[in-house]
């Protein structure tokens, strides 16, 4: 599309964009150009390509939505490169991987944070890694939703399996996930579970359920403290055995509560029979049973994925044909989330103007979206040197992210990160004087030349890759335009695309000299005086692009 | 090459927890244009440091009532202090603190340290985040508040804010979170108004560039509010800066203290002339629903301990810096947390180790060199049969706390005052003279004469209640055992005397009851059981 038909098409959606669809669920049938792929992409994964924008427009909205909606497989696990010579790792060589090794109170005390640290690297490599799909976004949605913080935890072999569970559940069932993690080691631990018994009850993870895990905060949620007490006798008994990895839940029914519980009248004065022995387990189905025959969970849930896809405000009109709507749904499809997100995302109220570019990228969608948008290269593990690199740096960008605000792994608390979930501000808490700071002097280093360095790791945009590209980097105007077009998705003003094109024509008496500048470069790349020429220019023109307040919106 | 020098010297202490520093941090804006000539700022240089304990702290094992103490143990089998190793406070040989609370004992020693007992609110809610955004907004238990209580005091100060600021009346942040991250405590009412510090080395190059209009949109929306950052951190961040190189810190601060870290920055700041006067810092850590003590061999060790030990030493150093610098008079400190815990303890983490359940009430604690000396409240009454439901009751309720705080120590007037709290509340005497007001008594412990008798305790039925009264507005109210007021007995006016009303047993279950009755800042609580 020519830049004049992009403009005057966001001319004439803006003039409408208080008109609302009557049905905001039915499928979008609108135009299907660069924006709205971009949009679709950077909304589902952690920024995006020039290639798969260009891919997903040709494959069309139904069969990109098709292909970003599948689990690819795990990777593989991550690794010992933590170890030396000096101090081994007792039961994991260096180089292969500790998610299996067993609890072993000889393990150096300092390996336990190291193992942490590799686990939470490797996360972000993932991410730095996605293929075509949703899955690591989703998994993102599903970590702040059921927090758990790996420090917290202190065994990276839970926080490995707490990650695949959610990884492999993500576009699966809500209430049998509901089921799995309250089982699941690292909860059990981080919300102590464990030591939740019939003659010491603990609380902790009975109202956590409740209040943030399923009811909700919502405003017909009318659960009692009663229920939390309940709960957490119902839920007495679970224990993690220590000595199995991978490590799993064992039920006592000696510590379990087994007297009869009495649920309040917003679960219909539901009473759970206290059951003896083993049969004690069958409480827990009884009690997710209980708790998702409200419509409150539905809601709850729906509202959260909302807020996290779509945008923070909630207000009637998006209750009333998003919100109700959805939970409907995903009630009809017994708490599979595939069919609603199918829904959501290919809906004509996800396509409306209004819902475009309005999103403030979280600290993972703005330091991995950067990395990944530049293709900026990183460590390969050719030797034992190159695998602690590669570790190194995407301990950078797990560190980078940490800095803005969003630490992955260790959420600040069970509720997970506030930009999601604390009123009025949402996403806008992303945003402050330090994160914007850190995140300024990201793309500052990371367009110099020095680029960022993490123990002796450097790595940098090359901007010769993403500026080739661009449909025709001879063509000063027409760089600019398609850079800002990938790196926005949102057309600028004549004033602003020769703001940032004085960035490489600085110094040339016209336009016309950038293009005999690249066609140098092209003709002989490997002239460090023609690439110089060219990169310099290109760095700053990508370093003044990111800095711009229009960078942090998606 | 000078950030650099910043980060040798404000950070080398740090602690940092995990990857991130422990500094993290925040500044917004965007706000209507008011009239910023309504009302010029109040003329005070006090600077408030609100200590957030995050988790929900354990008043009873921080305060010890030691007339409870037989009450005390047998409701905590687990976790109860033993009475050898609790610290003494000088006059209220009643009361105790942690064994690891040796700051805090010093402080109150010296008269630099106030006591009030029991604070909290009506209808107690015992999520750590609902209760988090009551304390933050200041709102009832049952009303949702979109606005912080500091965040509306700023506006009333600084109307249109951030319109217009910096300017050079206001060169510097009205407030700064220093590690800590709390958005709604500051959020007024169309802006929000502290900027977030964490390691001041990060203010770098701040661009500048384009500048197309918003549209009309949620994008348009959001577009304006990261531009608004961009530009208003840039300068506040040079003000903070500068007012750094400019300080010095005249006291040595504990080592490993991360809350002694964060202190110490916020001491130089003032020292180097930062015109900021709220600060909030925060620590984490206190939901001890397990391991609040170690084992049964030393009860001061363990998470709780720990904690305790990490406020009253850094409030402690904190206190002689500023007396050091001679700014001990511009200078107050006063803590909150979401929740008090549960009077019975849960036995959670097995060997001897033990925690606590989400409770109500507990202690708030203000200091410094104007803080009032010595104890406001009664002892919180531990009954001698607890079920695990049972809660303290309040006797202040935290917006006393705050409305005292605004008016004696940031010299707030009505109506200001009750715009910013949304009603008035009691007024307790907190601050000793050099706070904005001159004819604030200076407390004591007793009541000034007032008193609640009960005549048929424990009852039945009913029972005849005598309110003995010093003159003036009163409040008569009957708490349940959950913290909530059941009913509200009295409240009107009272002559000098004794005034008698009867309490109906009606439909309540029977349990632990609490009568409270408040006449001006004095009040006396009594327990009352009822029985069938």
């Amino acid at each position: 599309m020519k830049r004049s038909e992009f403009l005057s098409l966001v001319q004439l959606r803006r003039q409408s964009a208080m008109v609302r669809p009557l049905a905001a669920l039915d499928p979008y049938s609108g135009p299907w150009t660069d924006r709205e792929a971009g949009h679709l992409l950077k909304r589902l994964q952690f920024g995006t390509t020039a290639a798969a924008v260009r891919n997903a427009k040709v494959q069309g909205l139904a069969q990109t939505l098709e292909g970003l909606l599948q689990v690819d497989p795990m990777p593989n696990p991550p690794l010992n490169v933590y170890s030396t010579p000096q101090l081994p790792d007792p039961d994991v060589a260096f180089g292969t991987t500790f998610v299996n090794a067993p609890i072993n109170a000889a393990l150096p005390l300092e390996y336990y944070q190291a193992r942490i640290d590799a686990f939470k690297a490797w996360w972000v490599g993932n991410l730095l890694r996605q293929k075509g799909t949703i899955v690591e976004k989703m998994t993102l949605f599903w970590h702040n939703h059921f927090a758990v913080e790996a420090g917290v935890v202190g065994y990276a072999q839970a926080s490995h399996q707490y990650y695949a569970l959610l990884r492999q559940n993500c576009l699966g069932n809500f209430k049998s996930l509901t089921k799995k993690i309250t089982l699941d080691p690292a909860m059990l631990r981080y919300l102590n579970g464990y030591l939740n018994s019939k003659t010491a009850p603990d609380e902790n993870y009975a109202r956590e359920l409740q209040e943030l895990f399923t009811i909700g905060k919502g405003p017909d949620s009318a659960y009692t403290e009663d229920d939390v007490k309940a709960a957490a006798r119902v839920l007495t008994g679970y224990r993690i055995n220590p000595f199995v990895v991978p490590l799993s839940y064992v039920f006592d029914f000696t510590q379990h509560d087994t007297g009869n519980k009495t649920f309040s009248a917003f679960y219909n004065n539901r009473v759970i029979t206290g059951k003896p022995l083993n049969q004690g387990e069958q409480e827990l189905d009884e009690l997710i049973d209980m708790i998702f025959s409200t419509v409150e969970v539905a809601r709850h849930i729906c509202r959260k994925l909302y807020r996290f896809f779509v945008y923070y405000e909630i207000d009637d009109w998006v209750e009333q044909n998003v919100i109700r709507p959805l939970a409907d749904l995903l009630i009809q499809n017994n708490f599979e989330v595939r069919p609603i997100l199918i829904t959501l995302f290919g809906s004509a109220h996800f396509f409306e103007e209004r819902t475009l570019n309005c999103v403030i990228k979280s600290p993972l969608d703005y330091a991995v979206g950067m990395c990944r948008e530049f293709s900026i290269a990183f460590p390969e593990p050719v030797d034992d040197n190159g695998l602690r690199s590669q570790y190194i740096a995407w301990g950078g960008v797990a560190s980078l992210s940490a800095y803005q605000g969003l630490n992955l792994g260790d959420p600040p608390l069970v509720a997970g990160w506030q930009a999601w979930y604390q009123q009025p501000q949402f996403h806008e808490i992303w945003i402050n004087a330090d994160s914007l700071a850190n995140k300024n002097r990201m793309a500052e280093n990371i367009t110099s030349p020095n680029g960022l360095e993490f123990l002796g790791v450097r790595f940098k945009i090359d901007p010769i890759v993403l500026t080739r590209q661009l449909s025709n980097p001879y063509d000063a105007a027409k760089l600019v335009e398609d850079a800002v077009a990938l790196l926005y998705n949102y057309p600028l003003s004549a004033a602003s695309y020769t703001y940032f094109k004085n960035n490489l024509v600085t110094g040339f008496p016209n336009d016309s000299y950038w293009g005999v500048a690249w066609n140098a470069f092209e003709s002989n790349p490997s002239d460090p005086s023609a690439r110089s020429v060219v990169e310099t220019r290109l760095n700053a023109l990508y370093r003044e692009i990111l800095s711009q307040a229009e960078y942090h919106l998606c | 090459m000078k950030r650099r020098k910043f980060i040798q010297s404000a950070t080398a202490g740090l602690v940092v927890p995990t990857l991130v520093g422990g500094f993290s941090a925040k500044a917004y804006a965007e706000s209507p244009l008011l009239s910023a000539l309504l009302q010029p700022g109040t003329d005070t240089d006090h600077v408030l440091v609100v200590i957030y304990l995050n988790g929900g702290n354990d008043g009873l094992n921080t305060l010890v009532p030691l007339d409870q103490y037989d009450h005390y143990v047998r409701a905590r089998p687990t976790v109860h202090l033993p009475l050898a190793g609790l610290l003494p406070l000088n006059g209220f040989g009643s009361l105790a603190f942690h064994p690891r609370l040796g700051g805090f004992q010093q402080l109150f020693n010296e008269g630099k340290l106030t006591i009030v007992q029991s604070v909290g609110y009506d209808k107690p809610d015992f999520s750590h985040f609902r209760s988090t955004d009551i304390w933050a907004s200041a709102s009832d238990s049952d009303e949702v508040l979109g606005t912080g209580w500091l965040g509306r005091y700023l506006d009333s100060e600084y109307p249109g804010f951030p319109a217009g600021y910096p300017n050079p009346q206001n060169p510097d942040p009205l407030a700064l979170q220093i590690g800590s991250n709390l958005p709604l405590l500051f959020q007024g009412p169309a802006a929000q108004m502290a900027m977030n510090l964490s390691n001041p080395d990060i203010f770098g190059a701040w661009p500048s560039g384009i500048d197309d209009p918003a549209p009309n949109t949620p994008y348009g929306k959001e577009l304006q509010f990261i531009r608004t950052i961009n530009r208003q951190s840039s300068t506040y961040a040079d003000a903070v800066l500068s007012a750094f190189f400019k300080g010095n810190n005249l006291a040595t601060y504990p080592a490993g203290n991360y809350l002694a870290d964060v202190m110490k920055v916020i001491a130089r700041l003032i020292k180097g002339g930062l015109k900021t006067r709220l600060y909030l810092v925060s620590a984490g850590g206190f939901d001890t629903h397990s391991d609040q003590i170690l084992d049964q061999k030393d009860k001061g060790m363990g998470k709780h301990g720990d904690l305790l030990k990490m406020l009253g030493d850094a409030s402690f150093a904190f206190q002689r810096d500023l007396e050091a610098m001679k700014l001990d008079d511009r200078v107050m400190g006063m803590t909150f947390s979401e929740f008090g815990r549960r009077i019975r303890d849960n036995a959670s983490g097995g060997n001897g180790a033990g925690g606590t359940d989400h409770g109500a009430a507990a202690p708030m604690f203000l200091f410094g060199k104007r803080a009032a000396s010595g104890v406001i409240g009664s002892n919180p009454v531990i009954p001698a049969n607890v079920s695990v439901n049972d809660n303290l009751m309040m006797q202040y309720d935290f917006r006393s706390v705050y409305t005292s705080v605004l008016q004696q120590w940031l010299c707030v007037r009505q109506p200001a005052l009750q715009s910013i709290l949304l009603r008035d509340y009691q007024l307790l005497p907190l601050v000793k003279d050099g706070g904005c007001l001159t004819n604030v008594r200076e407390l004591d412990s007793g009541n000034k004469g007032i008193d609640l008798r009960i005549l048929t305790n424990p009852m039945v039925d009913r029972t005849d209640v005598d309110m003995v009264s010093n003159g003036g507005r009163a409040l008569l109210q009957l708490f349940g055992p959950m913290g909530s007021v059941v009913k509200t007995l009295y409240r009107g006016s009272l002559s000098a005397g004794t005034h008698r009303v009867s309490v109906e047993s009606e439909a309540y279950p029977p349990g632990n009851y609490y009568l409270r009755f408040q006449q001006q800042s004095d009040q006396v609580t009594r327990h009352l059981i009822i029985a069938r």
